[in-house]
């Protein structure tokens, strides 16, 4: 009786499984095999991997997720260490998540006028002496919004991987002798890896597929898998094709995934 | 030395993370129609803003999608929590939590993507029912992954002595289950009205021609150029987040102090 009416609660959740976890995957999947004029076929992924537009913009995006995950790591690995070392390290790093929690489209609207001819970004190099450059729809624009936008998503999770380290290895470390370096290098780094790994997943796979910031910022040069999917669904209404780069990009989402997934053995396995 | 150092790289690290923002907020204040030089201070844009009768019909939309779905979330992701957590095999648990977190990692565009053929394929109409059939599916995961924890800390003696006491299914989770959750449950509903608030890419793909929300209508205006008008939404919308932000630290605070308080009567 009771069994019976706790699988009552399960219905809402069970369904949503259905209706908005499997079936979308299965469909997306299912349109992948179907031309504009809705006749079964392979010919899209035909299309895709013997096209070199296509194979190129895969790469050229997968390049340009790769450049920002980069650099978001490089600023943000000694921003989380710098962080925790604070006094009131939680409310600093409430600080970070903050501007997480403005609209994206606020933050992108933001640049384009940081940007602009006459923007601020120009102001500071006539006032250096370079003079006004071409800035907004550059490539490195594009890379160094998506950068901003993605910081605090890598600053979190290694900050709770430095939170999550024991201070007692250190102390071991330095109590052996280690210089600071050593310590860092031998010990702290390896150990914050996880956090890294989490980082790396929360960011290089949005990068995949950022539209809107090629768009507004990037001004339509740099085409990520996410700017073509977009094109395809709701310009050229190519659905077919659009579903086709879709299984491209989940198949890379899982490849990401199972690269920075943990490899810790599963408890319990003898040796 | 080192010390100092590492301050100034924080320091630098916080104004490129804020300058933006604050960039935003200040043309806002400005007379002149552009982001380049600052006019002197009027009130004009936000006086626009809150007489343009366009966008305060999206603001409402939005926030009546952000409110309704994260309800809906919250009722359903604890309900799914509280099933998620009765599982006694393994396999069955992880396969669970892994189908859980399939939208939580899958892109926007791809969620976007497939709902879109989802709601075509079953005739629904895109507009307001679509965008918050989304939005509740895309908030329900985050919401069990901020409940599950705290079922998890809930011991299971606390289950059986208010069985022993001959409470009913339903007074066990009323009385028993649903208060000692509740931090949980909170955070996930915050978190669920965040990612609705901030959503653009679903809401991009499913939102027909009729109904839009502030992050699409926001993306159709920038397209346009720049409009101080959105400077003043931006200023508004700044001061929600920071309104939302401390209600959130609040609770956070206010059930670790529980927490606190309760080990020290443990012990």
């Amino acid at each position: 009786m009771t069994n019976r009416k706790t699988w009552l609660y399960f219905i809402p959740y069970g369904l949503w499984l259905a209706l908005f976890v499997i079936a979308p995957v299965g469909l997306i999947i299912y349109q992948s095999f179907f031309d504009l004029g809705h006749h079964f076929t392979v010919a899209n992924y035909g299309t895709y991997f013997q096209s070199a537009t296509y194979l190129k913009m895969t790469l050229n995006s997968v390049w340009y997720a790769f450049l920002i995950t980069l650099f978001t790591v490089l600023i943000s690995y000694p921003t989380a260490y710098f962080l925790h070392q604070l006094k009131h390290r939680q409310f600093w790093l409430l600080l970070v998540i903050l501007p997480t929690w403005i609209n994206i489209l606020l933050k992108a609207y933001a640049f384009i006028g940081i940007f602009s001819q006459a923007g601020l970004a120009n102001q500071f190099l006539t006032f250096i002496g370079i003079g006004p450059q071409q800035i907004l729809f550059t490539n490195a624009s594009f890379i160094f919004v998506a950068t901003y936008i993605q910081i605090p998503f890598m600053i979190l999770p290694i900050f709770n991987a430095l939170d999550d380290l024991n201070p007692a290895f250190i102390n071991a470390s330095k109590d052996l002798g280690a210089s600071a370096w050593q310590t860092f290098h031998r010990v702290i780094f390896p150990l914050t890896l996880p956090g890294v790994k989490a980082g790396v997943q929360a960011v290089f796979i949005p990068s995949l597929s950022l539209f809107m910031l090629t768009r507004l910022i990037g001004g339509n040069k740099v085409i990520t898998l996410g700017t073509a999917i977009e094109e395809h669904f709701l310009t050229t209404m190519n659905w077919g094709m659009g579903s086709t780069i879709g299984v491209v990009l989940i198949v890379a989402m899982i490849i990401v995934m199972t690269l920075t997934g943990d490899q810790k053995p599963k408890g319990g396995t003898p040796r | 030395m080192k010390r100092h150092l590492a301050n100034t790289y924080l320091v630098l690290v916080f104004i490129i993370l804020y300058a933006p923002i604050l960039f935003l907020i200040v043309y806002s204040f400005s007379q002149g129609d552009t982001m380049t030089n600052y006019h002197g201070f009027t009130w004009r844009h936000y006086q626009t803003l809150f007489s343009d009768a366009r966008m305060l019909a999206i603001v409402a939309n939005t926030l009546l999608v952000a409110l309704l779905s994260s309800l809906i979330a919250t009722l359903i992701g604890t309900l799914g929590a509280l099933s998620i957590n009765r599982t006694t095999k393994r396999v069955t648990r992880e396969s669970l939590l892994t189908l859980n977190n399939v939208l939580m990692v899958s892109p926007d565009v791809i969620i976007g993507a497939s709902f879109l053929i989802f709601f075509t394929m079953l005739k629904i109409p895109l507009g307001f029912g679509s965008v918050l059939m989304s939005h509740i599916a895309f908030e329900i995961p985050i919401v069990v992954l901020m409940v599950l924890p705290r079922l998890r800390e809930m011991s299971t003696s606390m289950l059986d002595a208010a069985q022993d006491l001959g409470a009913t299914t339903r007074q066990l989770l009323s009385r028993v289950i649903i208060p000692f959750i509740s931090p949980g449950i909170f955070a996930g509903f915050f978190m669920a009205l965040t990612y609705s608030l901030d959503d653009f890419a679903v809401t991009f793909f499913v939102t027909g021609n009729g109904f839009s929300t502030l992050s699409v209508e926001i993306y159709s205006r920038a397209r346009q150029g720049i409009n101080l008008e959105i400077n003043a939404l931006s200023g508004v919308m700044f001061l929600f987040s920071l309104l939302l932000v401390g209600g959130y630290y609040w609770i956070q605070q206010a059930s670790q102090k529980r927490k606190h308080r309760k080990r020290e009567v443990v012990s």
